[in-house]
Formats: structure tokens, C-alpha cells, sequence
């Protein structure tokens, strides 16, 4: 995974047509991945107008598609997908902290008691 | 003393500088717009049952944008892959295409954004809403007594129609022009008297002759709190689209000239300026369904 093949920077003359055939391979992706996040988005907007039986139940989805797109976006646009090992310990360490931040308004549940969206989401925490 | 490590990749990290540079701002970018995100998952959550906003926004052009900047992270991602290729020409032409994507998205959002400022909600003492686009209002001499109100928009005796209009989507309301006279706005004061919910903050600049605040809401940030939020997402965002069209456009134009004397350290740069294009990409890609489907 660490060994990068997309863009080393300052590649030796004799690799920089490997490089060229390289990116030119790349470039394929790039207009798939295109296509797909625009498929993507449009799944999100119909999807929005369906009722899966809960509002929960709909931003889960939304939010797994939103998922997917973000994923294709930082995995092929911003190569991701064959990145150094530095890039990755980096990104672990943030989200560990993103994803810990999400959870942030739990600590304010008794502020809110008469919330009944709120009380949904507590109950995992009782 | 020539900038380290601009091109040669450096032997530890096996990345040229500006790379670990922008990732580590990126991860800094995260946490500013994940503590927003924190913050409007409290403000939602924490909201009175049937008072969270839906529907407010529109849809169509929230998906135009959308589509607008996945457009624009193709054509900056091209554009790196153009120099890698040799081809500055094409180079200069996705260049283009993309602060060209930048400036669609900042106007969509600019026509966006004044509807929300010019958008009211009016409290009738006969228990009913106008809920509409603001066409006059007027004002006593001193400008200090509300004398008539216009909107264009419907009229409704269930505030949650106002609330959550995509919900009640498919029930049809006439559009027209209403012209409330003051004196026919429920004090805010009496809104408990007349049974209704408190649906949005009075304008405070609304006044009767007694120099009471008349229940008229409006949809700019500081009247709710779907919108403060929706503004604060959105216009950060905004933000990070305009810092990002002028650098983009700094590379599109006078600082294209390091292509003819340092070639891989301008291809460096685009890669890096394009990363921040691409999180400004990721960051929407959240945004639109949280605000405007959700």
C-alpha cells in the first residue's frame, strides 16, 4: 500500500514513461469514480423522497451513500488508495478524534430531557 | 537557502514537504468542520419534538451545486494528471473549468441564501400563518410602527406545514399575494392566547403602536436555529470554495509561470491545492443531504 506509484515526486527520467502510461490508467478511473458520484447523488435525492419506515432508518441511508462518495473521492481524487504510511497514521489519529466528537452531545442529554429523538439515542446508553 | 524536500521526496516520510503539509492541515480541517457537525447533531437532537425545520431548502438547486463541484473535483484532479502528462494547454483549459465550477457554486449559493433573508412567517389573530417571500412592508413615518406587511406565499392554520413542508409536499396550497395590516398580527405576548405553538423568534423590529413585538418570523440565522446553523455550515464552506477558487486561480494564471522553469514543483503545487479542493468536495458531499434532505 505505502509503495506509491501514482505520483512520486522527482521520478527518474527512465521511470517517467511508466509514469505517463501510469497516470493515463488513472485517468480512466477518475471518469468512472465521475460517473458514480453523479449516480450516487442522484440515489440520495430519490431516496429522500421514500419513507423506509423511520426517519433514523432514512439518514442512515443518506448517510451511507454519502459515505460511499466520500470514500470514492478520497480513495481515487485524492489517491488514497496508495498513500504513504505517514498520511495513514495521520488520518487514523483524526478520525479516532472526529469520530469521538460525534458522540460529544451525549454529555448534554439532561440538558434536553423532554426530547424524544434524544431518548432514542440514550437508550444505548443506559 | 532554496526551500528543502519541494520536489525530492524526503527519505523518512518518502513525501515532498507540501504533501505532509496539506494533509496535516486537512486533519486540522476535519476536526474545525467535524466540531460544526458536533454541534448541529446537539442543536437537532435537542430540538423540541416537531420544531427541527424540513423542506426548508431547495432541493433542485442544492443538487445542481452538488453536481456542480463533483464536476470541479474531476476537472482539478485533470488537470494535475494534464501536467503529469506533459499537456499544459489541457492543463490550463480543467484549470479553468474548475475555478470556472468555483464561481457557478458561490452564485447558486448567493441566490440561495437571499431567499432565506427575505422569507416570513406572519402570525394572524385569527390563529392562521402567511408564510411567504416578503414583496412590502410598510412602515409608519418614524418607521417605527409595523403599519402592513405583503407576502407572496400561502396561507395555513397548521404551523407544522410551515415547519416541515416536506412532509406535507403533496397537500396544495393557493400562492398569492397577502397584505396583513398590523393591527391583525397576534402580539408576541398573546401567542399562548391564541393556542399556537412558538414555531420561530419575532423580528424585533416588528412593532405595534404600543411598541410591542408582533409575531412575524423570518428564516435569516439569527430568528432560528436550523438556519444559524445552516448558515454557519454553509457559509464556512462557502468560504473554503472562495480561498480555494483564488488559489486555484493563482495557479490557473500568474503562477502557471514555474511550469517553464521548475515543472514537478508546479505539478507539486496543483496536487496539493487540489487535495484542499477535494476535502471542500467531501465536506459538501456531508453537508447537502444533512441540510437539505435529512
Amino acid at each position: 500500500m505505502s509503495h506509491d506509484h501514482s505520483h512520486g515526486p522527482g521520478a527518474a527520467t527512465h521511470d517517467h514513461a511508466h509514469d505517463i502510461e501510469h497516470v493515463r490508467q488513472s485517468v480512466k478511473k477518475y471518469l468512472f469514480v465521475f460517473y458514480a458520484l453523479g449516480v450516487g447523488t442522484i440515489i440520495t435525492v430519490l431516496a429522500s423522497y421514500v419513507d423506509f419506515g423511520s426517519r433514523a432508518a432514512n439518514i442512515a441511508i443518506a448517510l451511507l451513500i454519502a459515505t460511499v462518495k466520500a470514500g470514492l473521492v478520497a480513495g481515487y481524487f485524492m489517491h488514497l488508495i496508495s498513500e504513504r504510511k505517514l498520511i495513514y497514521s495521520l488520518l487514523t489519529c483524526t478520525f479516532f478524534f472526529f469520530g469521538s466528537m460525534m458522540f460529544i452531545f451525549i454529555w448534554g442529554s439532561h440538558d434536553f430531557p423532554g426530547s424524544a429523538s434524544l431518548k432514542i439515542l440514550t437508550t444505548f446508553w443506559r | 537557502m532554496d526551500i528543502p524536500y519541494t520536489v525530492k521526496p524526503r527519505e523518512d516520510t518518502g513525501l515532498f514537504n507540501a504533501k505532509v503539509g496539506i494533509w496535516l492541515f486537512l486533519a486540522s480541517e476535519v476536526m474545525l468542520f467535524g466540531g460544526l457537525f458536533s454541534s448541529y447533531i446537539l442543536l437537532r437532537v435537542g430540538a423540541e419534538d416537531g420544531s427541527w425545520p424540513h423542506g426548508w431548502l431547495n432541493v433542485p438547486l442544492g443538487t445542481a451545486n452538488t453536481i456542480v463541484l463533483i464536476v470541479s473535483s474531476v476537472t482539478v484532479v485533470m488537470a494535475w494528471a494534464s501536467l503529469k502528462m506533459n499537456q499544459f494547454s489541457k492543463f490550463k483549459l480543467y484549470q479553468g473549468l474548475t475555478v470556472l465550477c468555483a464561481l457557478i457554486f458561490l452564485v447558486i449559493k448567493t441566490f440561495e441564501y437571499n431567499d432565506k433573508f427575505t422569507h416570513y412567517a406572519v402570525l394572524q389573530k385569527d390563529g392562521s400563518y402567511v408564510d411567504g417571500h416578503l414583496v412590502t412592508k410598510k412602515m409608519n413615518a418614524a418607521g417605527t410602527v409595523l403599519e402592513s406587511i405583503t407576502l407572496h406565499g400561502m396561507q395555513t392554520k397548521d404551523i407544522n406545514q410551515i415547519v416541515d413542508p416536506h412532509k406535507h409536499r403533496k397537500e396544495k396550497h393557493e400562492h398569492k399575494e397577502f397584505t396583513i395590516a398590523g393591527t391583525n398580527i397576534v402580539r408576541f405576548a398573546d401567542v399562548a392566547k391564541v393556542g399556537q405553538r412558538i414555531a420561530f423568534r419575532p423580528v424585533p423590529s416588528m412593532k405595534d403602536a404600543a411598541g410591542n413585538t408582533l409575531m412575524i418570523g423570518n428564516r435569516a440565522p439569527r430568528y432560528n436555529t436550523y438556519t444559524a446553523i445552516y448558515f454557519t455550515l454553509t457559509g464556512l464552506h462557502a468560504l473554503h470554495v472562495l480561498g480555494g477558487a483564488i488559489v486555484i486561480g493563482f495557479l490557473w494564471g500568474p503562477g502557471a509561470a514555474m511550469w517553464r522553469t521548475e515543472p514537478e514543483r508546479f505539478t507539486n503545487r496543483v496536487e496539493v491545492s487540489g487535495l484542499f479542493w477535494h476535502f471542500v468536495d467531501l465536506v459538501w458531499i456531508f453537508l447537502f443531504p444533512v441540510l437539505y434532505l435529512l
